[in-house]
């Protein structure tokens, strides 16, 4: 993994870059030096580390606009950072870069449950929006894991998903607001308490732009009811296949569940010694389904999904009495990712999406390549969107290993390309997948999202070396190759 | 006269802009045309007709998605559709008799471009939600594709949300991919007969804090035109709010059942409403005629003028008060009361100043667009809500990122971009 070489005429400038930009952000907002950096070196993907040049910790919008203008003019690069728990390197620093965080932007501004939202700051955490409106019976929707410490900044940062993404959507789909600050310091208000704001929809291009396109200072979240109430069955299936054959059969059964969660045996039984969920230990796939919304309608339905299941061939069949049960069904899946770090020393997080249909061919496939790598693999997976999370076990003291499942990765995600998939479901590009993005795409195709940056940030401060593998300048890119010909296809009928 | 291209394959398309640039020719880029009166009209010599560019190229209904080319009509998506007993969640309206044209000729490429959505967009997004990926030409004459056939991708910029929307000024959308749904079991509609317009809003609200969970909130004051779908509720001659509710049989009737008794109770204090029932087929044509607008389609309004505006839901009586202070209108209240579309007597400027006047005294502000006028007021009108400068400038970077010699739809959105 190459990052872009660092800027010796900046680093050579650092004290004076230093009190420029405590100069903006006075107290205790810029860190330089000593072990307060170390904190900063990585983010939620380990394998990597670098210090930063600089934290800075700006308070108010007027101090990130003038940071950003100061590095414009110096030429400093600025990585955003929220809780950094991304899986693909999204806030990884770079040497010669600021990395700008947004922690001190941690209020929630207005709950207007009238008209269904919320205006936070980007560094309150996903979590803390859901119980903030908790008592009054809703909700913020997407559900990722690391909710409890994960800001919404961040989750706007990388479209963030979760279990709940089938029937509720992603961050993408629950947003009606974002202010952001260009790297020119110009603020903008992109939507609003309403939907479709008329021009581009720029409040969808920032949504999953990895901290690329601009820094996300305020953000208007819908909130939802809460369903009425949620129920769960546990599923467990004698092949992976029979378990791909169920979600197939409930999908075009036309029930769009809240969740649909598949783990296979190596994940099921590292969660069972992990947190003793109680799940079967005899099967080869479990699926957890959940229901929500009227009592009458989940029973309908769940009852519908045991039918199917029966149908698909499932050899256990149950259904959450209670909500203590239906919580202990997912404690097991919640807690895949520590019960498999109990028993590597490290792993890593795969995250391809693929057709729901392809789904037993590629564990297959994956359970080849852990054999070629030697390396063993468990796979958690939201079948019912056919996001796919093998996690693939490494010792990062043994020589070569981590190169190896890296390597092996690399495999799994070309494979989720070559079904029709991709290489990303929601965790992001970051520099894991960087230079996996000529599989997905063309050059032609990664050329029009590089001028898309160019409109925002024309030379290239925010966030290099994350998510392109090839860096190109504007001017470059902004060259036409023009060919004068004649008039198209003069065969053609015309009017 | 306006030459027209007609290209049929995905490479005649790359072939007609490359042309375009070379020649520093602008294109109006069309589908079936069906809401060529919808924006700016668009100077061009010549027009890039993507009709010819049709068919679904891949529908895999257990996977819940669809991919066709751009200029694919959309009664042709929504027959293949609904013979799997599936549907497009946003509920793409069809403006052409809004516009004066037939029904059923829109393309899919059209209904993206113009980011449509109808009476579910509240509950279920818009159109920009559900394409999933494209190809398309830019205004560079490349060709580039970006998303992919799966609901959950986050792989590089999420393009398709640039394109929906972009109304054909950054590129020509060749093919989409879009993401279905399963069409509900049953669908009823509890019809609030006498519902006072400055109710309306918190009524809706009201049975969403009820869980009822709603899938069309609409109103209209049924003054002097009418919604002409209802015998009913036409004969009515009132104010009505309608509230839809989707799913299984059973659900559905627990939850009319629950709605109708919180509305009484929160509310016979205020009003003295009568409930009505539409089911299944009436509920169909009455959300059918709501998301396209059919109010204004009659001989008495049909050369209205027409707006749109996108508010906060508890805006919503504000606004139509103070419009009321500046002209005499009908309007129609959609999306929870987060829009409201309203239409008079054909104006010099259509009324825009007032309108926009109107939206700066909100709270919470929003956005006004001229969805209907004659062509010379929609050129010195805007139609769009005009955007900050800084949010405009970053507008004409991308424009002129994607399509650097303007030759893609022309003035379409703003005289600039």
């Amino acid at each position: 993994m190459h990052m872009p070489e660092p800027d010796s005429a900046v680093l050579a400038e650092r004290d004076d870059i230093i009190a420029g930009l405590r100069s903006l952000v006075p107290g205790e907002g810029v860190i330089a030096g000593g072990t307060a950096l170390k904190a900063y070196e990585t983010d939620g993907f380990t394998a990597y580390r670098q210090p930063p040049f600089a934290v800075v910790l700006p308070e108010t919008v007027d101090q990130v606009a003038a940071v950003l203008r100061f590095c414009q003019a110096r030429a400093v690069k600025v990585v955003p950072r929220g809780a950094g728990t991304s899986l693909s390197g999204g806030a990884l620093p770079l040497a010669d870069g600021i990395l700008l965080g947004l922690s001190r932007f941690n209020r929630i501004l207005d709950i207007d449950l009238a008209n269904a939202c919320a205006v936070v700051q980007p560094g309150v955490t996903n979590l803390a929006i859901s119980e903030a409106v908790d008592a009054d019976g809703y909700y913020y929707a997407p559900d990722p894991s690391s909710q409890i410490v994960c800001t919404i900044g961040g989750n706007v940062a990388e479209n963030s998903g979760g279990v709940h993404c089938l029937k509720y959507g992603l961050t993408t789909n629950n947003l009606l607001g974002l202010e952001v600050v260009l790297m020119n310091g110009d603020v903008v208000r992109l939507g609003g308490k309403h939907f479709d704001a008329p021009g581009y929809d720029l409040m969808g291009v920032m949504t999953g732009s990895e901290g690329l396109l601009g820094v996300i200072t305020e953000v208007t979240v819908r909130l939802l009811r809460k369903p009425e109430a949620a129920q769960a069955l546990l599923l467990g299936f004698g092949a992976n296949a029979a378990a791909g054959d169920c979600v197939a059969r409930v999908i075009s059964g036309g029930i769009v569940p809240a969740g649909m969660e598949m783990m296979d045996r190596d994940a099921i039984h590292a969660a069972e010694e992990y947190c003793h969920a109680g799940y079967p230990r005899d099967v080869a796939a479990l699926l957890i389904v959940e229901l929500d919304g009227p009592p009458v309608e989940i029973d309908t339905l769940l009852t519908r999904v045991e039918g199917i299941a029966a149908q698909a061939g499932a050899t256990h069949i149950r259904r959450s009495r209670n909500e203590v049960e239906r919580l202990a069904f997912w404690a097991g899946r919640k807690a895949a990712f520590p019960a498999i770090g109990r028993i590597s020393p490290d792993y890593i997080v795969m995250d391809g999406t693929i057709p729901r249909g392809r789904l037993a061919e590629v564990l297959v496939k994956t359970a080849e390549f852990a054999a070629q790598y030697e390396l063993r693999v468990a796979n958690v997976f939201h079948a019912g969107d056919g996001n796919l999370h093998p996690m693939i076990m490494y010792d990062a003291n043994k020589p070569g290993d981590l190169e190896k499942a890296e390597t092996m990765g690399a495999d799994i995600l070309k494979l989720c390309v070559a079904v029709g998939g991709v290489l990303t479901g929601e965790h992001g590009v970051g520099v894991e997948k960087r230079d996996l993005m000529g599989v997905m795409f063309s050059e032609d195709d990664l050329n029009h999202q590089q001028r898309l940056k160019c409109a925002f940030d024309p030379d290239g401060r925010l966030n290099p070396g994350k998510v392109f593998p090839t860096l190109r300048r504007c001017a470059e890119l902004g060259k036409m190759h023009i060919h004068r010909g004649q008039m198209p296809f003069p065969d053609l009928p015309r009017f | 006269m306006a030459e027209v291209l007609r290209p049929e394959t995905d490479a005649q398309v790359r072939e007609a802009v490359a042309w375009a640039v070379a020649e520093e020719t602008p294109l109006e880029i069309v589908g079936s045309g069906s809401k060529r009166g919808f924006g700016r009209p668009v100077d061009a010599a010549h027009v890039l007709d993507l009709s010819g560019l049709s068919g679904i190229t891949s529908y895999e209904p257990e996977e819940l998605v669809l991919s066709a080319h751009a200029g694919t009509p959309m009664a042709e998506i929504e027959a293949a559709l609904s013979e799997k007993n599936q549907m497009l969640a946003f509920e793409p309206p069809d403006f052409g008799p809004l516009y004066g044209g037939e029904a059923g000729r829109g393309t899919i490429g059209g209904v993206l471009a113009c980011n449509l959505s109808g009476p579910r967009r509240f509950a279920a997004g818009a159109a920009r939600d559900h394409l999933l990926g494209f190809t398309a030409v830019s205004g560079r004459g490349e060709a580039f594709k970006a998303g992919g056939r799966v609901v959950k991708n986050v792989t590089g910029y999420d393009m398709s949300k640039l394109m929906a929307g972009s109304f054909g000024t950054l590129g020509v959308l060749t093919e989409v991919t879009v993401r279905v749904v399963p069409a509900p079991e049953t669908v009823r509609t509890v019809v609030c007969l006498g519902l006072p317009v400055g109710i309306y809003q918190e009524t809706f609200r009201a049975a969403v804090a009820a869980a009822v969970e709603p899938t069309g909130l609409a109103a209209y004051g049924g003054y002097e035109i009418e919604i002409p779908v209802v015998q009913r509720i036409r004969d009515f001659g009132g104010e009505v709010g309608a509230f839809r509710l989707e799913g299984p049989a059973k659900s559905v009737e627990v939850r009319a059942a629950r709605l109708k008794q919180v509305l009484h109770d929160e509310f016979s204090d205020t009003f003295d409403a009568k409930f009505d029932e539409l089911d299944q087929t009436e509920s169909e044509s009455f959300w059918r005629g709501v998301g396209n607008a059919e109010l204004f389609t009659t001989d008495k309004a049909r050369d209205w003028d027409l707006w749109r505006l996108s508010i906060a839901p508890t805006d919503s009586d504000h606004a139509s008060n103070v419009l009321d202070a500046f002209f005499k209108y009908e309007l129609f209240v959609d999306w929870g009361a987060g829009r409201i579309l309203f239409g008079g007597e054909p104006a010099e400027d259509a009324h825009a100043d007032h309108v926009r006047t109107a939206l700066g005294y909100l709270k919470s502000g929003g956005h006004a667009t001229l969805v209907r006028a004659p062509d010379d007021v929609r050129r010195r009108v805007p139609v769009f809500h005009p955007e900050p400068e800084a949010l405009a400038a970053l507008s004409r970077r991308i424009k002129e990122s994607f399509d650097p010699r303007g030759i893609l739809n022309p003035g379409r959105m703003t005289g600039a971009v």
